[in-house]
């Protein structure tokens, strides 16, 4: 199994091999797509990505925690958090790459 | 959101490419993903998350119909976690 950490980096590398652009708009570009569905995130709405996954934002109730460190109780303000949900098709690529043969 | 929606908002902001060099670039970067994962790479977008893949451990499961035990082998899911700034802007920070 691979345990390589890839980055914008190699994909922008891999979008600079697939399309004739210069690697400084590969790079752009990728950083674009990202920007893209970061803000349709911020704004609320739902990405989802056919055969790779959908993300969503949830919305998080206020509660007390605890450290569990110290046993302390602190509160937890209310607040949005993002989920991803794989797509059956990334959660069988995934679980069938990493099969022990 | 979708890819299709996605694709077009990419366009809108480049009028100088192609719609299918687009599509080619916006399912690259997805695919690229994909692939890492199914080799078992991480993929660490800063700002935005980074994709991972966690072990499940072989278990004893259970046919809730039957109730009968099954073997469920170890299996590798793939996983998110939103990055810092992403999280903030999440959170109006």
């Amino acid at each position: 199994m691979g345990e390589k950490t890839l980055t914008r980096m190699d994909l922008s590398e891999a979008v600079f091999r697939e399309v004739g652009l210069s690697r400084n708009e590969s790079a752009e570009l990728v950083e674009t797509v990202l920007q893209h569905m970061s803000d349709a995130l911020v704004s609320g709405e739902q990405v989802k990505i056919s055969s790779f996954g959908t993300f969503s934002v949830r919305d998080k109730a206020a509660r007390v925690g605890r450290n569990p460190k110290t046993g302390e109780e602190v509160p937890i303000q209310p607040r949005r958090v993002l989920t991803f949900r794989p797509s059956h098709l990334m959660k069988e690529r995934v679980a069938d790459g990493n099969r022990r043969s | 959101m979708i890819r299709s929606e996605l694709i077009q908002k990419i366009a809108d902001d480049n009028p100088h490419l192609y719609q299918r060099d687009v599509e080619r670039i916006v399912n690259t970067i997805f695919d690229e993903i994909t692939n890492a994962m199914a080799r078992g790479d991480r993929v660490e977008l800063r700002g935005f998350g980074a994709f991972s893949v966690k072990k499940r451990d072989a278990r004893i499961g259970r046919n809730p119909r039957t109730g009968e035990s099954v073997q469920v082998e170890e299996k590798h899911v793939p996983f998110f976690k939103t990055g810092k700034l992403l999280r903030d802007r999440l959170n109006g920070k």
